[in-house]
C-alpha cells in the first residue's frame, strides 16, 4: 500500500509544484494520473522514489516512510519501487539482457555488476519475464536495435526485475505509436493483476486512462482536483483539469474500443 | 530588434540591426589595422639580408642531406623501437591516471565541488606544460633515459585524455543514469553501468588519438636526453651530418604515417 500525505515540492523559491498532495493506493489497483503539462505529475512520481527530493510531507510504502531515507537505506527502498520512463531510458550500447539485469543492481555487489556475474536465479527470472512480454529472443541484441514498443517492454521488464512492491510509469506510452501504446497499457494492466502490484501511470491520453485503469486522479497546479472511477470522469472533470488549456476533443471522443473486454467508458 | 515594420506597416526581418551591422564593420576595420601594424613591426625586426639569402641556404642544406646515408639506418632500429615504447607505455600510464581524474572532474560524476576543482587543477597543470618541458624536468630529476621519456609522455597525456574524457562524461544522456539510480544501484554501480558504456567509444577514440600524438612527440624527447630517436637526431645535427639527419627524418615520417593508419583503423573498429 502506498500512502502519500501532504506532499509538497518547491523548486528553489518558486511557487510550489506540488501543494499538499494526499493519495492512497491499495493492493493491485492501476491508477492513472492525468493533468496538463506542468501540473506536477512527473514530480509526484519522482518524489516517490526520491529522484526528486520532496520539500515536505510523507510517503509510506507498506508502512515504510520513504521521505527521510538516506544512503544505503534509500537504495534498499528504491529496489522495491520499479519505474518505467517515457524515453525508455535504456542503456543503448548494452544488450537487452544486460539492461534487464540492471534491475537487479540493488541486490548485487559492484563486482557482480561490473563482471555481469548475476546469480542464476536472476537470469532465470530475466528469461521468464522477457518471455512473458515477448522479447526473450532479443536477449543478445543491443538495446538500440529494438523498436520503440520493444524498448519499452525492456524497460518494463527491468522494473519488474526489481521485484517491486509498486510500479511507477511516467508517460510510458507518450513516445509510442497508438497501437503500440495500447499494447503497453494492456501489458501494464495485466501485470498489475498477475503480480498483485499497485501501478501508478502518468498519462496524457485520457481515453487510454479511462480504458485501461480503474481509478483516475486528476492534478492541476499541484493539487488533486479529481479522484474517482473512470466512469465518473466526465466532461466536467476534464474541463476542471484541462480547462483554459487546449485539450483536443478527439482525445475524449475517440476512445479505443476493445472487443471481449468489460471495460466501459463514456463517450463524452 | 531585427524585426521591425516599414512605412506600410509590413513586418521586415533582418539578421542584424543597423547598429550591430556598423559595430561589425568597425570590428573588421580594427582587426585589419591590427594585422597591418603587426606586419610592419615584424618586418622592421627582420634582417632582410638573411631572408634574401634563404633560397640559397635552403637548397644548400638539402644538397647536404642528399643522398641520405642509408648505411646509417641499421643504427636507428633500436632508438626507433625505444621511441615507440616511450609513446605506447607513456600513453598507457597516462590513460590509467587520466581515467579516474576525468570522473572526478566531470560535473555529473564528481563527488564534491572541491574534489572537482582539484581534478581540474591536475588536468590544467598537465596540459599547460609541453611534453618536451616535462622531459627536461624529468631528465634533471631521474637522469637521462627512456624512463624519463615515458613519464614525460604520461604526465602530458593525463591532461589531454582527462579533459576530453571529462567533457564526454558531462555530455552523456542523463536519463539512463536516472533509470539506473531508480533501481537502487550504488554510486559506483551507476558509474559502471550507466555512465561508462556511454563514454566508452569516446574514451577509446581519445586514447588512440593521444597515442598517435605521442608517437610524434616522443621522436623529439631525445633532444633533451629523454631517450628515443631524438638522441640520434640531436647527435647528427650537432655533428652536421645532414645526410644522417635526412635518414632520421624519413624514418620518423614513415613511423608517423604507420601510426596514423593504425589509429584510424582502431578508431573505426571501435566506434
Amino acid at each position: 500500500m502506498l500512502e502519500i500525505s501532504n506532499l509538497v515540492k518547491r523548486y528553489g523559491h518558486d511557487e510550489a509544484v506540488l501543494k499538499g498532495l494526499d493519495l492512497t493506493v491499495e493492493g493491485n489497483s492501476v491508477v492513472a494520473i492525468v493533468g496538463a503539462s506542468g501540473a506536477g505529475k512527473s514530480t509526484m512520481l519522482r518524489c516517490i522514489n526520491r529522484l526528486v527530493e520532496p520539500t515536505s510531507g510523507s510517503i509510506k510504502l507498506n508502512g515504510n516512510e520513504l521521505v527521510k531515507l538516506r544512503g544505503a537505506a534509500l537504495r534498499r527502498a528504491r529496489r522495491k519501487i520499479g519505474m518505467v520512463f517515457q524515453g525508455f531510458n535504456l542503456i543503448d550500447r548494452l544488450t537487452v539482457m544486460e539492461n534487464v539485469l540492471a534491475g537487479r543492481l540493488g541486490y548485487v555487489s559492484l563486482y557482480q555488476a561490473i563482471s555481469r556475474r548475476y546469480p542464476q536465479a536472476d537470469i532465470e527470472r530475466a528469461f521468464h519475464l522477457m518471455e512473458r512480454v515477448g522479447i526473450a529472443h532479443y536477449a543478445n541484441k543491443r538495446a538500440d536495435e529494438l523498436s520503440g514498443g520493444e524498448r519499452q517492454r525492456v524497460g518494463v521488464v527491468r522494473a519488474l526485475m526489481q521485484e517491486p512492491e509498486v510500479l511507477l510509469a511516467d508517460e510510458p506510452t507518450a513516445s509510442l505509436d497508438p497501437r503500440t501504446s495500447e499494447q503497453i497499457m494492456i501489458l501494464l494492466q495485466s501485470l498489475a493483476s498477475e503480480l498483485e502490484l499497485p501501478v501508478l501511470i502518468n498519462i496524457h491520453n485520457v481515453a487510454q486512462a479511462k480504458t485501461y485503469t480503474e481509478r483516475i486522479v486528476g492534478l492541476r497546479h499541484g493539487k488533486m482536483i479529481f479522484d474517482g472511477a473512470p466512469a465518473d470522469f466526465n466532461k466536467e472533470a476534464l474541463d476542471a483539469i484541462y480547462g483554459g488549456i487546449e485539450a483536443p476533443d478527439d482525445e475524449i471522443t475517440e476512445a479505443p474500443t476493445r472487443v471481449g473486454e468489460g471495460v466501459s467508458h463514456d463517450q463524452a | 530588434m531585427p524585426v521591425s515594420t516599414n512605412e506600410q506597416g509590413e513586418p521586415i526581418w533582418r539578421l542584424r540591426t543597423s547598429r550591430a551591422q556598423w559595430l561589425g564593420y568597425l570590428a573588421w576595420l580594427a582587426g585589419i589595422s591590427l594585422f597591418l601594424l603587426c606586419w610592419k613591426l615584424i618586418s622592421d625586426n627582420t634582417m632582410w639580408v638573411f631572408v634574401e639569402d634563404a633560397g640559397r641556404q635552403g637548397s644548400d642544406l638539402i644538397s647536404r642531406m642528399l643522398p641520405p646515408q642509408w648505411s646509417y639506418a641499421h643504427r636507428l632500429w633500436q632508438p626507433m623501437w625505444d621511441t615507440l615504447n616511450i609513446a605506447t607505455l607513456g600513453t598507457l600510464l597516462g590513460i590509467a591516471m587520466a581515467f579516474p581524474v576525468a570522473f572526478l572532474a566531470a560535473r555529473n560524476t564528481s563527488p564534491h565541488p572541491l574534489v572537482r576543482s582539484a581534478a581540474l587543477v591536475v588536468i590544467v597543470s598537465s596540459r599547460s606544460i609541453n611534453s618536451l618541458i616535462w622531459a627536461m624536468l624529468l631528465v634533471t630529476i631521474l637522469g637521462p633515459g627512456v624512463l624519463a621519456g615515458i613519464i614525460a609522455i604520461a604526465l602530458r597525456s593525463i591532461g589531454f585524455v582527462g579533459k576530453l574524457l571529462y567533457e564526454a562524461i558531462e555530455e552523456i544522456h542523463p536519463t539512463p543514469v536516472e533509470a539506473i539510480n531508480a533501481t537502487g544501484a550504488s554510486r559506483m554501480q551507476v558509474m559502471s553501468y550507466a555512465v561508462l558504456p556511454q563514454v566508452m567509444p569516446a574514451f577509446a577514440g581519445i586514447s588512440v588519438y593521444r597515442w598517435d600524438i605521442n608517437i610524434r612527440e616522443s621522436t623529439v624527447l631525445g633532444l633533451v636526453g629523454a631517450g628515443g630517436i631524438g638522441l640520434q637526431l640531436n647527435a647528427a645535427i650537432n655533428s652536421l651530418a645532414w645526410n644522417q639527419v635526412s635518414v632520421i627524418f624519413l624514418m620518423i615520417f614513415v613511423t608517423v604515417l604507420a601510426s596514423e593508419w593504425v589509429s584510424a583503423r582502431v578508431r573505426r573498429a571501435i566506434i
